[in-house]
């Protein structure tokens, strides 16, 4: 890299500066370097690194938050947790809720990426408004769906009444709630998931597309055998983000069921909330972050092992 | 409306597509719209119509006169004006702070020489593998260590660190050509100087986009507000919307609703302004080119 201070080769009127203080100016780099660095560091050093360490020391500890000090119970916390039914319970809905949200995502995602792939007016106008929900607050739009689920006087029960179908109740239904939840994630992520499927699209090269065409292949088949093939960097690209993104979702299902009926919301997210910031059991709060923390890793790494296989050949 | 589309160059069509296909598509496109545009028809419905109006069914598609009485409600209800000022302290403040933070770190790591520097990147870089949920614990009680529960500070500074945003600038940083900053070197510019009046100029685009998605993400935050603050008037409006919608305890929508629409109406004006940036900085990180 060159550095800045170094002469400079275009400009030979101008007589370079950099005499007398030259032996001076690395430190005086470093000092500036430090400065502008530092807040960041600190920063992150402080609110994203220490609560690891601190959670690993607190998963090892019991504690009601109130006590002076926590005390010391060694794996307690995780035998407890692994050998526990409403942790498996908690476990499979994250894993249910993850797995129908993230395939909901891709699956309608690619669908509506390639409609609004066609030559169709409006195209831009819809692929605006399907991106819209992305940048909505979580909250609020939870809110308005709870609004939409409800059994009286909802939309949904007000567009299936007159088909002479019953709303079913997505909110307060223990079998209803989950799909309830990925309803409103599906309204909210879906047009990310297609805006980013069809930026990838329309940037592949037409030549294989052309010589399919040549070759007699039908829209399906070009499709499935050249399209989809060459979209895979971007399916893998949004599988690990959904996970992760849906992984820690929180603000839909604090707002819509707040993990229940019963537990059948009570995701790993909502675990860690509930049992810190409701039953203020630290221990038990930290323990379920480490395992999340942990989970993600392996989310984390496969992804940087794939992308580096992908890179290498 | 500036549409989110990059076109595609002279696409080649061998074969026209049938008409009976092409209507489908136009069902299905109109099909797509009415999903997205529905929930937020009723949402501003809703919170126009008189109260007795919206407990009514078959519901009123059109109501019959536009009021603003649930706003008022709202407002009685809960203090919006309040939250309102919190959401846009903690935003504003927020997002000026994360921004700087980048620039300058990204600046640093762009032009500047210093030991161990790609260790130090790496750090923060690093960061990013950190999930936000599973520090929730440890930062509340870092919060309360430091007595800034219920705080402008708590609200705020433990969301200033930038690991992304520090990516995004630097990477964008090396893409300026040398002879620019050279040059101002040359005509005795500090690097202070040289950031402010000659790389951040040049890095305009790159900025606003930055600033947007982080406008955005602070106004919609929800988790952190909900566990650093506890008093109604350092609640911010998502997190003032649960209060209130468990006060009505779903009995009264018109004035969820109203509460709702005010919580909405700022990001979806600041979408329509501002989705081109948004749109960059969320594709920037997914697809190359």
């Amino acid at each position: 890299m060159t550095a800045v201070g170094q002469p400079v080769r275009s400009r030979p009127d101008v007589p370079v500066q950099q005499a007398p203080s030259a032996r001076r100016r690395p430190l005086r780099e470093y000092g500036l370097f430090a400065l502008m660095v530092a807040p960041n560091l600190i920063v992150i050093a402080v609110f994203a690194y220490w609560p690891i360490v601190y959670n690993a020391y607190l998963s090892l500890t019991d504690w009601n938050m109130i006590a002076v000090r926590p005390t010391f119970v060694g794996l307690a916390n995780y035998t407890r947790t692994l050998t526990d039914p409403a942790f498996h319970q908690t476990l499979w809905v994250t894993v249910a809720f993850t797995g129908l949200t993230v395939a909901g995502s891709l699956v309608i995602g690619l669908a509506l990426a390639v409609l609004l792939d066609q030559p169709l007016a409006g195209r831009g106008l819809v692929r605006t408004l399907s991106f819209a929900p992305h940048v909505l607050s979580g909250a609020a739009v939870a809110t308005l769906w709870l609004f939409i689920f409800d059994p009286g006087y909802g939309l949904v029960r007000a567009v299936l009444d007159p088909l002479g179908i019953t709303a079913p109740d997505l909110v307060n239904s223990s079998d209803g709630a989950l799909f309830g939840l990925v309803i409103v994630y599906l309204w909210k992520n879906v047009g990310f998931a297609a805006l980013i499927y069809l930026t990838g699209m329309q940037s592949l090269p037409r030549e294989l597309d052309e010589a399919a065409v040549l070759d007699g292949a039908g829209s399906w088949t070009r499709f499935r055998r050249v399209t989809l093939p060459q979209l895979r960097p971007i399916t893998f690209f949004l599988l690990i983000t959904t996970v992760i993104g849906t992984f820690q979702a929180f603000d839909v299902i604090a707002v819509m069921t707040g993990g229940g009926p019963g537990d059948a919301t009570t995701t790993l997210s909502w675990a860690i909330y509930s049992e810190g910031f409701e039953a203020f059991d630290a221990g038990r709060a930290a323990t379920l972050s480490i395992i999340m923390f942990v989970l993600l890793l392996i989310v984390t790494a496969v992804q940087a092992r794939i992308m580096e296989r992908r890179m290498h050949v | 409306m500036a549409a989110i589309t990059p076109q595609r160059a002279a696409p080649a069509r061998p074969q026209r597509t049938p008409r009976p296909v092409r209507a489908v598509q136009y069902v299905l496109l109109l099909g797509v719209a009415a999903l997205f545009v529905g929930p937020l028809y009723w949402l501003l419905t809703t919170a126009l119509k008189a109260p007795d109006e919206i407990y009514q069914f078959p519901p009123a598609w059109w109501p019959s006169a536009l009021t603003w009485e649930n706003f008022g409600l709202a407002w009685e209800a809960a203090p919006f004006d309040r939250f309102f000022l919190n959401s846009t302290i903690a935003t504003v403040a927020g997002t000026a702070l994360k921004v700087a933070n980048a620039v300058l770190t990204a600046y640093a790591f762009a032009y500047l020489r210093f030991p161990f520097k790609n260790t130090l990147f790496l750090l923060i870089l690093g960061a990013m593998m950190v999930p936000g949920h599973v520090t929730l614990l440890p930062n509340y009680l870092t919060m309360a260590t430091l007595g800034w529960i219920n705080t402008y500070a708590g609200l705020i500074i433990p969301g200033i660190g930038s690991a992304f945003a520090t990516f995004l600038m630097r990477q964008h940083f090396r893409t300026l050509p040398r002879e620019v900053t050279d040059a101002a070197s040359v005509d005795g510019a500090g690097h202070l100087r040289t950031l402010w009046q000659v790389v951040l100029p040049m890095s305009r685009p790159m900025l606003v986009t930055v600033v947007v998605i982080t406008a955005v993400e602070e106004w919609n935050n929800f988790v952190w507000p909900l566990i650093v603050t506890n008093t109604e008037e350092m609640r911010t409006l998502p997190v003032g919307l649960l209060i209130l919608k468990d006060q009505e305890g779903l009995s009264n929508w018109g004035t969820i609703m109203a509460g709702t629409l005010i919580v909405l109406v700022p990001m979806l004006v600041i979408f329509f302004v501002a989705q081109r940036w948004i749109v960059g900085g969320i594709t920037a990180g997914a697809v190359k080119g």
